[in-house]
């Protein structure tokens, strides 16, 4: 298996077009994968490319209009009982079948738990680069190559990363991390059904330092258990308040809450409230935990860390309150409050009762 | 039962400096740890051990020689053998190439004495990188099943025969129950088990252990494959962002007018 002495990634000149690899849920689309398509339109765009999606799973015959109303010219349905639920092998069988055939030039997936699973695999199995959890990602038109940026060390800093040779040029983007584009019914697209094969299909290595054929191990799905004790989802939210270390105590970041409530918003949490154990993880927003665009973003006793911008700049709207005038998260901010958040919070709270009381 | 834990050392502090002309991360001996989710890896490597009786927990970890001391503390934790992979082509590897090393390590030991692997484990991500992507790619180069956000693993039979692994994956809205066959891969998440400490009796028996020391060459891997060379991923800029934007600022001097604004905004925005 790694018995190989050398490689022979191929930087093959005739791979060409952008992919997505789209998700679904029990047949229907993901809305992650119309972020995806709005980003894989922007750069099949500047290349002058096709945007193909790739679509596994199961009953996914209604999903391909509307996949193409959100901007791709290519729908490829890898459509079959076995694909209802994912599992990285199976998954990533067909994947790398489709990349083989379909030969584009860079491929897209959502850093989510099945899209940073099923890339890595497919990656390895075609020797190329991946890229994880970018923020932004644009082509350099000059060498054709696509530029992928994330944060690095701890989220201090972005890198800017290429695939110079090796292809496709491959990268998962952050869910929520750009807008899907509005849907358009006239577009007109093809759609391609993919057989899929039998588990024993074999396919050839790419390269000899070990990329080997794709394994054949036994994977099952016994059950999938939706945690419904879980509140409301930050990556869903429309308005997000998200409290840090300047609430001092776990009493007092139940005022977040409070705040939240009064604008049926999500709760949010920097890092060290996690940390401190103020509030379960799944409230993490920032480069360790999840990346939102809400139409409306509320920070409170938020420093602002790189780490955590990473995880919310794109919001519509930013609110900050802060004692310190000069936190760095009122450079992000649309509008800011200076002061005691202690006095501000109540009296938010206080104001947005009497306004919505008031306005009914 | 065969296990192996793939350990990786990141700077304790979050200030690192990095290499301008190559883009990769300059590290030093200064201050590095035994990535947290790795330890809970090797915590439950041991725990797997612990239940199924002629088990061998092997720590790999790929790193310049002062790497050696995140494997000895392995081994005072408990793992039976550790193995370094230490040379310096094997220096500003990408995840492709530090997957590639790494899975030829593991390759080697079925050769080498250790024997074929039944179980891979390592940290669902490291807290330098969070690219998550070593796991799985390792899985893809041995060619075996993987399951990733693992936070729990039971196994059919205590006798060592077990041929399957069923598995707690954490997803984003629940979780899953998977089953896979062995040989397989596993990340896992910080959930899985609490990290024991190093016993005096481990340091002890890590004081006489050897923590075996492999290049690339050894493993059959062309100087190519590996390191920067190997890597088909190149880092071109690092910069440091600006989200800045054009921000009205109030001060909350008592008057009320900051808040008043603050309302005002959000009825514009048709929040309230």
């Amino acid at each position: 298996m790694m018995d190989a002495r050398s490689i022979e990634c191929d930087g093959d000149i005739d791979h060409t077009g952008v992919m997505i690899v789209g998700e679904q849920r029990l047949g229907d689309v993901h809305p992650v994968t119309f972020e995806l398509l709005a980003r894989g339109r922007k750069l099949a765009d500047k290349l002058g490319a096709k945007l193909s999606c790739a679509m596994i799973g199961s009953g996914l015959g209604e999903s391909a209009h509307e996949i193409i109303a959100r901007g791709a010219d290519v729908v490829y349905l890898i459509d079959d009982p076995s694909f209802a639920w994912f599992l990285p092998g199976i998954y990533a069988r067909a994947l790398e079948r489709l990349i083989r055939s379909a030969m584009p030039e860079i491929v897209i997936a959502a850093a989510t738990t099945s899209g940073r699973t099923l890339m890595p695999i497919v990656a390895a199995r075609l020797c190329t680069g991946l890229t994880a959890d970018c923020t932004e990602l644009d082509i350099d038109v000059s060498e054709r190559l696509l530029l992928q940026t994330r944060p690095a060390i701890g989220g201090n800093v972005m890198a800017t990363i290429k695939t110079p040779q090796a292809r496709p040029q491959m990268a998962t983007v952050r869910p929520k991390s750009a807008r899907p584009l509005p849907r358009d019914d006239r577009r007109a697209g093809r759609v391609v059904q993919v057989k899929p094969v039998g588990e024993d299909a074999v396919l050839a290595g790419c390269c000899a330092a070990g990329c080997a054929a794709p394994g054949r191990g036994l994977e099952v799905l016994l059950e999938s258990v939706r945690d419904t004790t879980q509140e409301v989802s930050v990556q869903d939210a429309e308005v997000i308040v998200t409290g840090g270390k300047g609430l001092k105590s776990k009493d007092n970041f139940r005022m977040i809450e409070e705040l939240a409530s009064s604008l049926r918003a999500a709760v949010g949490a920097t890092r060290d409230v996690v940390d401190l154990g103020w509030i379960s993880y799944p409230h993490q927003i920032g480069l360790s935990g999840k990346t939102v665009a809400p139409r409306l973003y509320i920070a409170v006793g938020v420093s602002g860390s790189v780490q955590h911008l990473a995880g919310m700049q794109t919001a519509e709207t930013i609110i900050a309150v802060n004692r310190d005038k000069d936190a760095q998260i009122f450079k992000v901010a649309d509008f800011g409050i200076v002061g005691d958040l202690f006095e501000v919070v109540p009296e938010m709270i206080t104001k947005i009762r009497n306004r919505t009381s008031a306005g009914r | 039962m065969n296990i192996f834990v793939l350990m990786k050392q990141v700077p304790g502090t979050s200030n690192v400096k990095m290499d301008e002309a190559t883009g990769t991360m300059i590290r030093t001996e200064h201050e590095n740890v035994i990535n947290p989710l790795d330890e809970n890896a090797l915590e439950e490597a041991l725990r797997i051990r612990r239940a199924v009786g002629g088990s061998t927990v092997t720590a790999i970890s790929m790193g310049p020689p002062p790497a050696a001391r995140a494997l000895r503390e392995a081994l005072a934790m408990g793992a039976d053998n550790a193995v370094l992979l230490c040379h310096r082509a094997l220096a500003g590897a990408d995840t492709l190439a530090t997957a590639r090393a790494l899975a030829g390590a593991v390759a080697h030991a079925a050769g080498g004495g250790i024997g074929p692997h039944d179980i891979v484990l390592c940290g669902e991500r490291a807290t330098d990188g969070e690219t998550g992507q070593v796991g799985p790619m390792v899985a893809a180069l041995l060619d075996v099943c993987v399951a990733t956000y693992v936070r729990s693993i039971q196994l059919d039979d205590s006798d060592g025969a077990s041929t399957v692994a069923t598995v707690e994956r954490v997803v984003e809205d629940g979780f899953e129950r998977v089953k896979l066959s062995l040989p397989c891969v596993i990340t896992v998440v910080k959930d899985i088990n609490q990290p024991g400490f190093p016993t005096l009796a481990g340091k002890i028996r890590a004081r006489g252990a050897q923590v075996r020391m492999l290049s690339h060459e050894e493993l059959g891997l062309d100087a190519d494959a590996v390191g920067l060379s190997g890597s088909p991923t190149r880092v071109v800029r690092i910069f440091r962002p600006s989200f800045a934007r054009d921000t009205v600022l109030h001060t909350q001097d008592g008057s009320g007018a900051a808040v008043d604004a603050f309302v005002d905004l959000l009825a514009d925005r048709g929040i309230v």
